[in-house]
């Protein structure tokens, strides 16, 4: 951790039913299914997410009309047990291709028995997200962070 | 089932809460005039502000005599905030996802 962190990470567990290599599977080849539509950059809406099983792969969503935006990149691919991506984000809601502005995701399935599975999440050095003042400005400014949220409680509504 | 060991759970998952949230994402607002574009009560709206400012997402200053709000300039927390509303959401839904795969062994990889 960088002694610079000033935000903490964000953690989540999920309690499965299922053995470690599905959780694992679901997880990254089936992103697509469960991925919360709501929550996607591009203009288009969200027609599938999509991980690229390999380190150094995109993970990315794909509009319903083709087009394709990265969300980051995988640090770490260790099948059934761990998985490293990057979150690369910013305040406007776009991906920002500069590896020092990228968050970290670490995801770590341990079996804990032949049909159960811890699912740890860590969600990292947000600090990196916010280090090129995107996020602050936006929000100071009012741009691209309400027009986030205008779009975020619409969906909300729109779900309720 | 998903825990979070973060007392800030949920500070965005009311819908009127978010509303506060954004108008205040746009610039400062006393109490009257949120409660003004809202379909809520001012006390409702106090209530909401008491929340959110525990919560770190919300600061507020004396201005004449009233009080102003206004999101937390560090914008840090509020980062986090929405992302731990995403992270709830997509965990809750990939356990779904899981739990409801097919069974059949050789689709594992």
């Amino acid at each position: 951790m960088s002694s610079a962190a000033t935000v903490p990470a964000i953690e989540g567990t999920v309690s499965l039913d299922v053995p470690v290599e599905r959780a694992f599977s679901v997880f990254t080849g089936s992103l697509g299914t469960w991925w919360p539509r709501d929550y996607h950059i591009g203009q288009a809406d969200m027609a599938d997410a999509i991980m690229e099983p390999h380190e150094g792969g995109r993970w990315y969503e794909r509009g319903v009309d083709g087009s394709e935006c990265d969300w980051g990149r995988v640090l770490a691919w260790e099948p059934p047990r761990r998985l490293v991506v990057t979150w690369q984000i910013n305040g406007q809601w776009q991906y920002d291709p500069d590896p020092a502005h990228a968050s970290e995701i670490e995801v770590r399935f341990t079996a804990d028995g032949p049909e159960r599975t811890t699912v740890d999440l860590e969600h990292r050095l947000l600090d990196r997200l916010v280090g090129g003042q995107a996020i602050y400005d936006a929000i100071r400014g009012g741009g691209g962070w309400s027009a986030l949220l205008r779009s975020f409680a619409g969906a909300a509504a729109g779900a309720a | 089932m998903v825990t979070y060991g973060d007392a800030g759970l949920g500070l965005l998952g009311d819908p009127t809460r978010r509303a506060i949230f954004e108008l205040l994402a746009r610039r400062p607002h006393s109490v009257g005039e949120l409660a003004g574009q809202l379909p809520v009560s001012r006390p409702a709206v106090s209530q909401h502000l008491r929340v959110l400012k525990d919560g770190g997402l919300v600061v507020s200053r004396a201005e004449g005599t009233r009080r102003v709000y206004q999101l937390n300039p560090e914008g840090l927390s509020a980062v986090r905030a929405y992302l731990d509303r995403v992270w709830d959401e997509a965990l809750r839904s990939f356990h779904k996802a899981a739990e409801a795969a097919p069974t059949d062994p050789e689709l594992e990889e």
